[in-house]
């Protein structure tokens, strides 16, 4: 490795290196100032904000960075990766706000030092996996990330159930992490490569489509799916996102999927790809029927995840289940297998961290002030917590993806895609699948509004705060419901995915 | 006056309104219910300034020139997709003879909903609030032109319906409001799924040359826009418009409601409150025919052409139906809303015809079943805000304690038999004559004149049994009309009365674009079936 090219590839990891010094100020300003922990989350939305200014100014570059031997390289800064970190970025700087006012998290206040360097641990390690053109990087920086959300999903140490989450996902992690290096392991052992783009370039030659080599891949995407928690691989999710504290639940079914989906895409695209058509559909090698393995599993797992919301009486396991489906929509947009369901994917993901956000929050505070996320205690709250209420529903709406909120542009762009790849069938399950989902969401707004009003107002703790951090949330969900220009565009630059 | 954005006026002035009143302290009901209807009041009026200047000899329909209070601009434009060259919408609305009626009836309705809105007492403010925004809804379905911009006005209906049955509704309210939501959000899924193909199958010439795929409807209508091989492109063979047709059929079927997807109904209406069963039945239901009219004929001439028999045979399944089920209820609502069933089976044999005096027929039908409807509903409210009961074997003899009441019963339930000189008997006479002037279908335009007799037996039975004979002492206490209840059916007798002795304004608002309709079906369907064989 040449050490020149090594120091000039770090300009294209600015944000990387500065969520790392940040991680390490906040862990120094920890040990250093033990009564101050109030400066902890603003030193990180400090960091946090630089590292956007910094993935902003990389759009555009598209570089690969830190090669080794002939032509190989560990990592690939370009758009859609950019996009993804500031996804992340985005929802951190919401998680940050969110945990300021949980009152899970604010009990443990001699631990936020551990909280928030968690926090960016789990950033840095979602950055690597999202730019990760090496399946070796690929399993570090999955196991950074896991390894620090396992800590935070059991955070709260006195709470029985936070520990309960944690052990879980630690065991379910820890065996599908074991199983996909075993089969990356396979895979090195039969073309010799862990480099993404030198795998596709030995498949050019080889045609690799043995058994063995068939497992291997499998095993890998079980890893990958066990991230997005696609069925079969998502028995963790409920109990994991019940379990957690909320801002944590949240953070994993918009960020970390996030992240779980980006790798998965890029290791598909740059693995498998053989050649793009006209209408920019891709030509995978046909190592397995992508198209199939892909609506199949997407097909299951948003028809589960709905099915199992039906049933739900915790909020929190309701909107799991629920992200378990949506995880379902946004695999179908993959499974077109083009870019014009990348694009649709991009955007759902944009739209889904609005919302799905917003609902976490909103279902936080509401816990915040009744101390339950049980749907029967919601009944009435309508007419006690009327603010919350009607953003609640605001954001349950889009998530059902009625207009005109921008929950209806994200399913329009992925059946767009679905009906222009002539896969009616597909969309036609698909839409039955969003009737399904209306009537859980609906559930709630029900026990809010419907249910006999209750007598007392329920005052709400940091009013001015809450409002406009709730509100923060709820504009881009009706804007980009009746103006999605701007997402659309946004997803059309980051389309570009370097490789071959 | 044309360059007057008239038509965002009356759509968006509900929006202004529930903006305001989003701002009204809680307590100020008096004046939260007062603004309401000033709101509608303006609309109203708004409505009647489109209809002064309004030209009636221009078609519209398929064309764009002779579209009235025209509104096109660019909403969404994003260039550079290398599968999709470029995504366009556009803001686009504008009325036709087919609209025109429809929003004077959305607009009437709706004012005189908001005047019988004055009775509710649980949270005013969200009524009120829900109201607005339903009534936004309804009026941008009825002046939309852009399909995508027509599905979100679509959609936009579903929520405050829900809330407005399920807050304000009867006991059975959480049960009717949910199966409302939802079996009409099936029926948009369907119309989205056939809305996408045809973005996909219709490509638009954009002023600079280039060709775009398009949500305008109007460029839908033109059959040499289609792409080569669209799914809905007559130019493919293996297209899917019988499927998608059919698709597009049962969405707006469902809003009908035609037998068999006529179940949400009887919920809703009996568990709603009277207002919004006023608008349901006024107004929603009429949506669902005007969808077909407006989309499903002139898109697909060539489909429709084949099926006119099975609509009228759905037309004459409703007509019977509703009229056997209306005769079965105890409860008067039950029993207005099954005759709702019944009277817009008349609307779907008069469209099957698919020649002028048939669909003026179903047009004005759909008009005058808005207007009569809404009065049976209101009239039912009358008696239950009195008594409490809807029970039809519970009352007898209101004859003597409320004649005024009885008055206006004994108009409406005549209008709707179809007693001449009141509206019902024009425009069933019009479908008749129509359906009977189509030779594939007479046999089921004979069958269904059984509904008139059916109809009138329901109706004469209830009439009988609620204000003829003795009067039960319970009753002794019951009042008749007052001031308020007054203004709200004064204005609908006239309606009906007027229209049935002097319908030829009506006629003539609607008559050159249902000429366009039947041009379209008759030509354009033997146009596409050429160059589908090609």
């Amino acid at each position: 490795m040449n050490i020149n090219n090594f120091l000039s590839d770090l300009n294209l990891i600015y944000p990387e290196i500065i969520l790392v010094s940040t991680l390490v100020i906040v862990l120094l300003f920890d040990l250093i100032f033990k009564h101050n922990k109030s400066f902890l989350p603003i030193i990180s939305l400090a960091g946090i904000t630089f590292a956007i200014f910094f993935t902003i100014l990389n759009f555009g570059k598209n570089e690969f960075a830190f090669g080794y031997g002939s032509n190989n390289f560990l990592l690939s800064i370009d758009d859609f990766s950019n996009f993804f970190k500031l996804l992340i970025l985005i929802s951190s700087i919401f998680i940050i706000l969110f945990s300021i006012l949980s009152n899970e998290i604010k009990i443990c206040r001699d631990r936020h030092g551990e909280y928030y360097t968690l926090l960016l641990g789990m950033i840095i390690g979602m950055f690597f996996l999202v730019s990760a053109n090496d399946l070796i990087v690929i399993y570090i920086s999955i196991e950074i990330l896991s390894l620090s959300s396992y800590i935070l999903a059991g955070f709260v140490k006195t709470s029985l159930r936070n520990s309960e989450a944690s052990l879980k996902y630690v065991i379910y992690g820890g065996v599908s992490s074991g199983i996909m290096i075993f089969g990356m392991s396979l895979i090195y052992g039969m073309t010799g490569s862990t480099n993404l783009s030198e795998i596709n370039s030995i498949l050019k030659v080889t045609a690799l489509s043995d058994v063995t080599f068939l497992t291997s891949l499998l095993m890998v995407l079980a890893g990958l799916g066990f991230k997005i928690s696609v069925v079969p691989f998502h028995f963790w999710t409920p109990d994991v996102y019940e379990g957690a504290p909320i801002p944590i639940t949240a953070y994993l079914s918009v960020a970390s999927k996030a992240a779980g989906f980006a790798v998965l895409i890029r290791f598909i695209k740059i693995m498998f790809l053989s050649g793009i058509t006209n209408n920019e559909y891709w030509v995978l090698y046909p190592i397995i029927d992508w198209r199939s393995l892909l609506i199949i599993f997407s097909i299951i797992t948003m028809t589960l995840g709905n099915l199992s919301a039906l049933w739900q009486d915790n909020l929190k396991r309701m909107l799991a289940y629920s992200s378990i489906a949506h995880a379902g929509y946004i695999l179908l947009g993959l499974a077109v297998l083009s870019n014009q369901g990348l694009t649709a994917v991009l955007i759902y993901f944009i739209i889904y961290l609005f919302m799905n956000l917003g609902a976490f929050l909103v279902v936080m505070l509401i816990a915040n002030e009744i101390n339950s996320e049980d749907i029967n205690d919601y009944k009435g709250l309508g007419y006690s917590l009327p603010f919350l209420s009607a953003m609640l529903s605001i954001f349950l709406i889009s998530l059902v993806g009625l207009p005109p909120t921008a929950g209806f542009i994200a399913k329009l762009y992925l059946f767009i895609a679905l009906v222009d790849a002539k896969m009616i069938v597909v969309a036609i399950i698909a839409l039955i699948n969003t009737v399904i989902s209306l009537y859980y969401y609906v559930r709630v707004l029900k026990n809010l509004y419907l249910s006999k009003p209750a007598e007392n107002k329920i005052k709400i703790r940091n009013l001015s705060f809450v409002y406009s951090l709730v509100l923060i949330m709820v504009v881009p969900v009706i804007l980009f419901g009746i103006y999605f220009a701007p997402i659309t565009n946004l997803a059309k630059y980051s389309l570009k995915i370097l490789g071959m | 006056m044309n360059n007057f954005p008239i038509l965002s006026l009356i759509t968006f002035l509900p929006i202004l309104g529930m903006l305001i009143i989003l701002f009204i302290p809680k307590r100020n009901s008096l004046f939260i219910k007062s603004f309401t209807i000033i709101i509608t009041a303006i609309q109203l009026v708004l409505a009647i300034v489109l209809l002064v200047n309004y030209n009636f000899n221009l078609a519209g329909i398929n064309d764009i020139k002779s579209f009235q209070f025209v509104e096109k601009f660019r909403w969404i434009e994003i260039d550079g997709f290398a599968w999709l060259g470029k995504i366009k919408i556009d803001y686009f609305l504008g009325v036709d003879g087919l609209s025109v009626p429809m929003i004077l009836l959305t607009t009437i309705i709706t004012f005189i909903a908001s005047i019988s809105s004055w009775t509710i007492d649980k949270s005013i403010k969200g009524y009120f609030l829900m109201f607005l925004l339903l009534d936004t809804g309804m009026i941008g379905v009825f002046v939309a032109l852009d399909f995508f911009l027509f599905y979100i006005f679509w959609e936009l209906m579903l929520l405050p319906m829900y809330f407005l049955i399920g807050i304000w509704g009867g006991p059975r309210r959480e049960y009717a409001a949910i199966k409302f939501f939802l079996y009409t959000l099936l029926g948009s899924v369907l119309i989205l799924l056939v809305m996408i193909g045809l973005y996909f199958s219709t490509m638009e010439t954009l002023a600079d040359g280039t060709r775009v795929f398009t949500f305008n409807m109007l460029e839908m209508m033109n059959p040499t826009n289609y792409t080569q091989n669209g799914i809905l492109s007559p130019l493919n063979p293996a297209n899917l418009r019988f499927i998608a047709f059919i698709g597009l059929f049962i969405g707006f079927a469902i809003k009908i409601p035609m037998f068999p997807f006529h179940t949400w109904l009887p919920d809703a209406h009996v568990e709603a409150p009277t207002p919004i069963s006023v608008i349901l039945a006024g107004i929603l239901l009429k949506m669902g025919t005007y969808g077909i009219l407006r989309i499903s004929y002139p898109i697909f001439p060539d489909i429709t052409k084949d099926l006119i028999w099975w609509i009228a045979l759905f037309g004459a399944i409703n007509i019977i139906y509703g009229a056997l089920c209306a005769m079965a209820q105890k409860d008067f609502k039950k029993l207005i809303a099954y005759s709702s069933v019944s009277h817009m089976g008349y609307v779907m044999l008069g469209m099957a015809a698919l020649n002028t005096l048939g669909i003026s027929g179903a047009i004005l039908q759909m008009f005058n079943h808005g207007t009569i409807t809404a009065m049976l509903f209101l009239l039912v409210g009358v008696v239950y805000d009195r008594a409490h009961i809807r029970d039809i074997e519970g009352f007898g003899g209101l004859g003597k304690q409320m004649p005024i009441y009885t008055g206006f019963t004994t108009v409406a339930f005549f209008a709707a038999i179809g007693l001449p000189g009141l509206s019902g008997f024009i425009s069933e006479a019009l479908v008749f004559l129509g359906s009977f002037g189509n030779d594939s279908i007479r046999i089921l335009a004979i069958i269904s004149t059984l509904g008139i007799l059916l109809g009138a037996g329901y109706m004469l039975w209830t009439l009988q049994r609620v204000f003829l004979g003795s009067l039960p002492e319970k009753w002794n206490q019951l009042t008749d009309l007052d001031t308020r209840e007054y203004i709200m059916f004064v204005p609908l007798v006239i309606i009906i009365i007027f229209l049935g002795v002097y319908p030829s304004p009506m006629l003539n608002l609607m008559n050159s674009s249902v000429n366009a309709i039947v041009d379209i079906v008759e030509k354009s369907g033997s146009f596409i079936k050429s160059i589908g064989s090609l």
